[in-house]
């Protein structure tokens, strides 16, 4: 969010802006400027941090959907309940695999690539790879759920494909569950890495590709001692989006395996559904839910943290 | 989804390095999740002479049996009672997400209806809720309440005696088997199983001479929700011991049973099936639309041998209902499900059924009993088992030869009342009959033992019912 700070603050990333020296500057304007976004910030608290509050509440409680009259609260029951339950840490372990195939691995490093092979690709190439790919990125979540359980399932294309060139096929979907679910992931969110990495490789001045060039740096060595350093913002802003969109996938997962055969692919967002609506225990999914955020916010600490030692 | 940047992200991805996308994303993937929690409909507020029904239409667009009788019943209402209009608010989804839309419509005034239609097997857990109003005092004054029977009664009976539901019929289960394929197999045409191994026999015979085909289909797992329980386990389990105990619920300890043989028995029948791949492949079995491929697809095209359903599969055969099959009553046989040893009394049958009831926070729970005398006088009571293949649960209807000879097996299923066996539709139930879909997805997917599964069941129902458990 913009602080109400001067632009000459805002060049030290990573610290609070620091405070006017008294005498340069009076100290109400920073509430005077402020004026204009309280508005904003109301409607923020009321709608954004109130039903945070309110959920974080039922986390404490054993409200349920159905089968108890009333809710009490109950402390970290919920939590701890959570980290006795198996399936819980199971669809722990299985968010950690999926994020790090689909987003890290996948994602990230296939944009990247794809991005690098673009710049130096003839213009119709570029047109034509941008729009498949991003094709696959506008649809909606659940569309491309049944489009990838039509690719993967029993009778699906990949068998049909790999019958043809005389390989043994599978179910995929029951054999290799979340390998399938994680590939779907790669091939809808590639998308948002690719773009997010053909704008970075497009700021790098060209004097200085052409330069180390003719230092008689070959492609790899660009690649590794200038694109990517120049780029490293990039990568862990990028890095941080795609993983708290890969956390949060649900529709993906449902369409194509419903977490299933037997817990296989069933993620953390899988497992708060099944708890709060179809155990009806509202408030352990919600703790669950809340143990999804920490997650979340592990993971964009440790971002943070390398990005602002190296800047 | 909110935590997705959709506005250009060439720009964004410039700038949000220096402006923390961290907090903001954070956030949003918090009300995402409390989003859903809170999901409102825009309450209209109750206006009197609007009677609002909520039922649950079918996920098959081509299946309308509730619309259509309802639809004739709200022309009826309307007519009989001048100015009052009736508004459809139909649920269209598949059982378990049926019961968690109702619930959440339930819990707020605005958006609870005047009345809904419950599976009796949610009903108590809904009554502990507080989300359905007794409906004693208009029974008593309803002359034609004598004519429902005991059993169909009491399975809208709160824990505290009081009723909270009209049930609109009942239903049975039992073995519906291929004619086609038995012939083939060489298996008789009054194929009639004495024990659960002439069932595996028989689906061993068609394993062997008949390829192509399912043998036999027992719904297991999460994914088939309470069929699985019902139409899958408890045919079972409620088949292994004398017959007239429950082998789920103690009633006299108010405990429920662990650690039974009969358990671990019916997990082994489940483990059977699958291991010897005498069912679907694990995959569709496994598919939660896969009791709709079985109505419209498999047995329709004679690629099940034997199938372990419900009395109401005609109703997707009927005419006008889309599948229209006619000739099933020519195509398919009908067996009722034998005891594991044949022991006395040598069937088995589960019943369950649905009623309609009026939530806690109806706007019109008047006008919302008028419409059910309305559903319920015997010509309407009877149309409405005919078209959706219900049994009759008023004794004026049963004892009609209209209904008896209206369509063929509705005799098999009636006769199996006398022996068929209710849950225990205690506010566990719900909890406990996710573990045993559980336990059976285990065995179904071969990735626990029968002793393994059995194990982590007692341990899920200890914690889904505080506790309150007895072994058995």
């Amino acid at each position: 969010m913009k602080t109400a700070t001067g632009p000459g603050l805002a060049k030290r990333p990573g610290r609070a802006p620091a405070p006017a020296t008294p005498g340069t500057r009076p100290r109400h304007v920073p509430f005077l400027r402020a004026l204009p976004v309280t508005p904003a910030v109301v409607l923020l608290l009321l709608f954004l941090a109130g039903p945070i509050a309110y959920c974080a509440y039922i986390a404490f409680t054993d409200l349920q959907l159905t089968g108890q009259a009333e809710d009490s609260f109950v402390g970290l029951d919920n939590f701890r309940a959570a980290f006795d339950d198996e399936a819980f840490r199971n669809a722990v372990w299985l968010t950690l695999v999926f994020t790090v195939i689909s987003a890290l691995l996948g994602q990230n490093t296939l944009g990247l690539a794809l991005a690098a092979l673009m710049q130096r690709a003839s213009k119709p190439v570029r047109t034509l790879v941008g729009a498949v790919v991003i094709t696959a990125w506008v649809l909606p979540e659940v569309v491309a759920g049944f489009l990838l359980y039509a690719f993967f399932r029993r009778e699906g294309t990949l068998n049909a494909i790999l019958d043809w060139l005389h390989l043994p096929t599978q179910n995929w979907l029951f054999t290799l569950p979340i390998l399938a679910v994680s590939f779907a992931n790669v091939w809808r969110g590639t998308a948002f890495s690719m773009l997010v990495y053909s704008a970075a490789l497009n700021e790098i001045p060209k004097e200085i590709t052409e330069a180390a060039e003719v230092d008689g740096a070959g492609g790899w060595r660009r690649m590794w001692h200038i694109t990517l350093p120049m780029i490293r913002r990039s990568i862990g802003t990028n890095l941080m989006l795609i993983t708290l969109q890969t956390l949060s996938v649900f529709g993906l997962i449902w369409v194509m395996t419903r977490g299933g055969p037997g817990g296989k692919s069933q993620t953390l967002p899988l497992f708060m559904y099944e708890e709060a609506f179809q155990k009806s225990m509202i408030g352990y999914g919600t703790a669950v839910a809340l143990l999804l955020l920490v997650v979340g916010s592990l993971f964009s600490v440790v971002y943070l943290r390398l990005l602002r030692t190296e800047v | 989804m909110p935590v997705r940047p959709t506005a250009r992200p060439v720009r964004a991805a410039r700038t949000t390095l220096r402006t923390r996308p961290a907090l903001p994303a954070l956030l949003a993937l918090t009300l995402a999740a409390a989003g859903t929690l809170t999901a409102c409909g825009g309450g209209s507020g109750s206006d009197p002479d609007t009677l609002k029904v909520s039922f649950k239409q079918s996920t098959d667009n081509s299946i309308k049996v509730m619309d259509t009788y309802l639809a004739d019943i709200k022309k009826q209402f309307e007519k009989a009672n001048p100015g009052k209009k009736v508004e459809f608010v139909p649920i269209k989804a598949p059982d378990s997400e049926y019961y968690t839309k109702l619930q959440q419509m339930l819990r707020s005034p605005k958006t609870a209806p005047d009345l809904v239609y419950e599976d009796t097997f949610l009903i108590n857990s809904d009554i502990t809720s507080g989300y359905l109003k007794p409906l004693d005092p208009y029974l008593a004054k309803w002359k034609d309440w004598g004519q429902f029977i005991d059993t169909a009664k009491a399975a809208a009976k709160g824990e505290d005696g009081k009723t909270y539901g009209v049930p609109d019929g009942t239903d049975t289960r039992g073995l519906w088997f291929s004619k086609d394929i038995f012939k083939k197999a060489g298996l008789p045409a009054d194929w009639q199983p004495k024990t659960w191994d002439d069932v595996l026999e028989a689906a061993r015979a068609i394993k062997k001479k008949v390829p192509g085909v399912t043998p036999l289909n027992v719904y297991t797992g999460k994914p088939a929700g309470e069929a699985a329980t019902m139409q899958g386990f408890e045919m079972l389990l409620y088949g292994t011991n004398d017959g007239t105990t429950d082998p789920l619920y103690d009633k006299a300890s108010k405990k429920w049973i662990a650690g039974s043989q009969g358990f671990k028995d019916a997990l082994g029948f489940v483990e059977t099936v699958y291991k010897e791949k005498l069912g679907p492949d694990v995959s569709d079995a496994l598919d939660p639309n896969f009791g709709t491929r079985v109505r419209g697809e498999l047995l329709p095209e004679g690629k099940l041998g034997i199938d372990l359903d419900g009395s109401w599969l005609p109703q997707d055969w009927l005419e006008g209902s889309g599948h229209e099959w006619p000739e099933w009553s020519q195509k398919l046989g009908l067996a009722h499900m034998p005891t594991q040893n044949g022991q006395a009394p040598g069937k088995v049958s589960m019943s369950g059924g649905w009623t309609w009831s009026i939530p806690a926070k109806a706007g019109n729970p008047d006008l919302a009993f008028e419409f059910v005398k309305t559903m319920q006088t015997k010509a309407n009571a009877q149309k409405w088992y005919i078209a959706n293949s219900g049994i009759a649960v008023r004794k004026d209807v049963a004892a009609d030869p209209a209904y008896v000879d209206a369509q063929p097996g509705i005799k098999f299923f009636t006769d199996l009342v006398a022996s068929t066996h209710y849950r225990p539709a205690y506010p566990a139930y719900p909890k406990v009959s996710t573990a045993i879909q559980e336990a059976m997805e285990g065995v179904t997917t071969g990735d626990a033992s029968v002793e393994d599964a059995a194990k982590s069941y007692d341990e899920e129902l200890k914690s889904a019912t505080d506790g309150k458990v007895i072994e058995k």
